[in-house]
């Protein structure tokens, strides 16, 4: 067995720990330690070394944000400065961050702590999405306990460092998962992306330094400290840091959340996962969730890293594994991540707001089968238009077409099937 | 009829913990919500009153939340995920078992007011899917089949 540090004293009925209880198992550790022995600076060094990358989807190095927002606060001034935490967790097929807040929301709040001594925030914000009851219901508890405990609040441990915490609660809607959107949320606007630049680090939440971090990058925070930089590269087995919380959904038979060391290969994960559902075959896998690139057979081996999934053709995402086997119709699959995507579009530009709406009905019936020809070109034409380079407002419609494109490079038979009216590969 | 004194309150506190009346718009909404059942035109004025922010103003958070309700909704609201990895296993049978069971629509309230069924994205739920969110505490339900709908409507149906 591989170490599991993030989700290993999780309990398997996910009933969240109390405080006594998890400082029995070493809570809270880090952070006494951290503020007795390291400068918010050495902090941030700690965090580089480790090589942590943010696992909300981007990758971008955590520790090289938190140095981007010290060099903006600096020049901010005084006055307030914000660590949000992303807890809106929508990409399709992820279900990690459900866990760490839901079951251990002592180690998020450990890791948020750290962030804002690295950062020099004074307060956290967590916004958690609706579906996330019991997260809401856990994370308030234990921030209660955490300020009973004299661990928030001013002058925390006799440290000097103050720190507030509270949760934002949202009401459904991707875009809020958004870094600009979430800020705009929590300030009470319309959430809809705001330009950048400037970045959140230079003018966040309420034109305040802000630094966005998502749930499992900061859950791990604590861990990192504790144990040092090279224990975390060790956890890992590329280059990449840590261990990672991989989530395998779709065609398999044991659907499950798996925390595993950080680039293991997606045929091993599925494997966990019981394998391909009834003794099927693979067809294509989604690595990270709803907006990457589909992969195949050939690419079971890869080492589930950003970098190795970037090399080949996807990317990790949120490492939300979603299995299609060889009877799952992917212009259907296709079709229902274009149906979700024109939903949750906030209407803000026009390429998005019209677009995906047409993208969905274009798909809708090609799987139906009475699509044309024109249809398919359409689609191509909305990929060159929307694609990674696109002319929308945000990355919401560039990802949406991820799978679009992916798919009619990967599928062009199947696509072509359809429109003789009928489906090689589907159940029905 | 007027917002109970407690929710008023709870409108009050909200902005003081939100920091200030604009950032508190949704959670009065919740709040409101969470008492009313729905956010009526009566009572969106008397939140947006209570907080001392325009009528139109919180209404921009209310039409652009999917899961703060505008309109009446039934007693149970059952939020059905059409992600696809609930597609993928199976969840086009068991939408199209619950509608044939309750007689209604996505969007629609059964005519005793008992359920509304309403199509959502992927709510997290994909380790238990085909997988639902049920009632006011939005619990998570699954996996969730065709042939028993327990889970989703009670034994009583």
């Amino acid at each position: 067995m591989s170490e599991t540090p993030l989700t290993g004293r999780a309990q398997p009925d996910r009933e969240p720990h109390r405080f006594a209880e998890w400082q029995r198992l070493g809570g809270y550790d880090a952070l006494r330690g951290a503020l007795k022995r390291h400068s918010p600076e050495a902090l941030v060094a700690i965090v580089e070394a480790s090589g942590l990358r943010g696992r909300g989807g981007a990758g971008f190095l955590t520790g090289t944000k938190w140095r981007l927002m010290r060099k903006a606060a600096e020049a901010a001034g005084e006055g307030p400065r914000y660590l949000c935490v992303n807890g809106d967790e929508m990409e399709p097929g992820s279900f990690k961050d459900r866990l760490l807040m839901e079951a251990l929301p002592h180690q998020l709040i450990e890791g948020a702590m750290l962030a804002a001594y690295a950062v020099g925030a004074t307060e956290v914000i967590i916004l958690v999405r609706d579906a996330y009851r019991a997260a809401a219901v856990a994370l308030t508890r234990a921030i209660t306990e955490a300020e009973s405990a004299g661990l928030l609040g001013r002058n925390i441990l006799g440290s000097g460092f103050g720190l507030k915490m509270r949760l934002h609660a949202s009401a459904g809607r991707y875009i809020v998962g958004e870094e600009t959107a979430l800020i705009a949320a929590i300030e009470g606007e319309r959430p809809v992306p705001r330009h950048r630049p400037p970045y959140p680090a230079q003018s966040g939440l309420w034109g305040r330094p802000t630094t966005v971090n998502n749930v499992e990058t900061l859950s791990a925070v604590p861990h990192i400290v504790q144990n040092g930089a090279e224990w975390f590269q060790k956890l890992s087995r590329t280059e990449e840091g840590g261990t990672k919380l991989y989530g395998i959904s779709g065609r398999v038979n044991r659907p499950q959340l798996i925390e595993a060391p950080m680039g293991t290969p997606a045929g091993e994960l599925i494997e966990m996962a019981g394998g391909i559902r009834d003794g099927r075959k693979l067809l294509a896998f989604q690595p990270g969730g709803g907006a990457t690139a589909f992969l195949q057979e050939a690419d079971l081996d890869v080492p589930m890293d950003f970098a190795h999934v970037k090399k080949a053709g996807s990317s990790l995402g949120t490492g939300a594994v979603i299995v299609l086997d060889d009877q799952s119709c992917p212009v259907a699959a296709i079709g229902r991540h274009a149906r979700f995507y024109a939903r949750e579009s906030c209407g803000l530009c026009t390429p998005c707001r019209d677009g995906l709406p047409w993208v969905a009905k274009l798909l809708d019936a090609l799987e139906a089968g009475h699509g044309t020809q024109q249809d398919i070109d359409l689609l191509h034409m909305h990929v060159e238009l929307a694609g990674p380079s696109g002319r929308s407002f945000c990355d919401l419609m560039a990802g949406a077409m991820t799978p679009v494109k992916s798919g009619l490079e990967r599928f062009g038979d199947i696509f072509a099937a359809h429109l003789k009216g009928h489906c090689p590969v589907g159940r029905s | 009829m007027t917002l109970s004194p407690q929710t008023t309150q709870a409108i009050r506190n909200a902005a003081d913990s939100h920091g200030g009346a604009k950032a508190a718009m949704l959670e009065a909404l919740k709040l409101v919500q969470a008492a009313e059942g729905y956010v009526s035109d009566a009572h969106l004025a008397e939140a947006a009153a209570k907080l001392g922010v325009s009528t139109a103003e919180i209404d921009s958070l209310a039409t652009f939340y999917s899961h703060i309700f505008r309109s009446p909704v039934g007693e149970t609201v059952i939020l059905l995920c059409d992600g696809l990895s609930c597609y993928l296993c199976g969840g086009d049978a068991v939408r199209d078992a619950v509608m044939q069971k309750l007689g209604i629509g996505f969007g629609e309230t059964t005519p005793d007011g008992k359920f509304t069924l309403i199509n959502v994205c992927c709510i997290g739920g994909c380790d238990v899917a085909p997988a639902a969110l049920v009632g006011p505490d939005r619990k998570l339900v699954g996996p969730l089949s065709a042939d028993d709908l327990t889970q989703l409507i009670g034994g009583g149906r």
